[in-house]
């Protein structure tokens, strides 16, 4: 196989990783309105740790973004 | 004949390996669609190149933006509370507003020990913060969007907060990597998990900002190129995707100096008091 061939190929495989953090994002906020909807008044001081909750888990999608790139661009 | 061409592609792969890193750069952003790759906007240019002792000390782009970042933070920070109102003004409540944000993440996360260590963490927030939005001028350079400078900044941060732990506790501060409260037999392997997730701090600290400011700005430029190819009849569509997108990627440069921010007071609460 062509290491090119082989590359795309890697980097497409690669994608296969962001199925996780899609479903942790969505758990997320998905419990965030869930909490929000049966507390109101609370909602707002959560926020900030939704926030960070988020990016964290967004940081898993990126890394297997950065494996792709590495794969493309790297080797 | 077949055997030739696969030794050549070889060959060629192993000489391309070796000259990654800024090369590798270099060679992805020449390998775009019709000329432009989405990745050329990364590219280092020396402004003014300098070189003493062999070492390449070239006044660079990403060079440049960082002074227009901390001019920027200065100029702003010195001429809001230049008026010293009791009541603050617009301009002055900008600033007070921001050194009361990272006052209470410190107070919040790190408690009252880690007051001193506020004017490193506001610095640091306010860097990434100028520098994740002087990206989203067109045209602009994004120096977060490099690894080398993440991770000079999380290696900073890593260095400095295992310091200040074994500064403050001595060899107690291995205590940390030893949660209370585990059966004995499961110790070895936990203490061995704890400390290659407390090693791995630094590369997702920074990754995780390189990774989102590089994702966000080439997903721009690949979306403007679509506009460019599909023209003036269907290019209206992209168009709307990416003024959606240029707002969610303002709204992440915020949020991600953010996280690094109060990642780094978690990270310093976690060695001042040893417990997790």
């Amino acid at each position: 196989m062509e290491p090119e061939a082989a590359k795309l190929i890697g980097a497409g495989l690669a994608t296969i990783a962001l199925a996780g953090p899609g479903v942790g994002i969505g758990t997320i906020f998905g419990n965030y309105i869930a909490g929000a909807l049966r507390n109101p008044a609370a909602a707002p001081q959560v926020f900030g740790n939704v926030l960070l909750g988020f990016a964290l888990t967004e940081a898993i999608a990126l890394f297997a973004l950065v494996i792709a790139m590495l794969q493309l661009f790297a080797f | 004949m077949a055997g030739e061409t696969v030794e050549t592609d070889i060959g060629e792969a192993a000489a391309e390996t070796v000259e990654h890193g800024a090369d590798a750069v270099h060679g992805a952003a020449e390998h775009g669609v019709g000329g432009h790759s989405p990745l050329e906007q990364f590219q280092i240019k020396r402004l003014i190149p300098i070189e003493i002792g062999g070492l390449d000390l070239s006044f660079t782009n990403s060079a440049l933006f960082m002074l227009i970042a901390v001019a920027l933070i200065t100029l702003f920070l010195t001429y809001s509370m230049s008026s010293r109102a009791l009541v603050p003004g617009r301009l002055q409540s900008m600033a007070e507003l921001s050194y009361e944000f990272i006052a209470n993440m410190i107070r919040e996360n790190v408690g009252t020990e880690g007051r001193r260590y506020f004017p490193f963490i506001f610095t640091l927030f306010m860097f990434i913060l100028f520098g994740n939005l002087l990206g989203m001028i067109p045209y602009s350079f994004t120096y977060t969007s490099h690894i080398i400078v993440t991770f000079a900044m999380a290696a900073v941060v890593f260095v400095g907060v295992t310091v200040i732990g074994f500064a403050r506790h001595g060899a107690k501060f291995l205590k940390l990597f030893v949660p209370s409260g585990v059966p004995v037999f499961l110790l070895p392997l936990l203490v061995v998990i704890e400390v290659l997730s407390y090693l791995t701090r630094p590369i997702s600290l920074s990754v995780r900002l390189f990774a989102n400011m590089m994702a966000g700005h080439t997903m721009l430029k690949v979306f403007a190129g679509f506009v460019v190819a599909l023209g003036f009849l269907a290019g209206w569509a992209p168009l709307a995707f990416i003024v959606a997108l240029t707002g969610l990627e303002i709204g992440i440069a915020v949020l991600q100096a953010y996280v690094f921010t109060i990642l780094t007071c978690i990270y310093l609460n976690d060695a001042i008091h040893l417990h997790h």
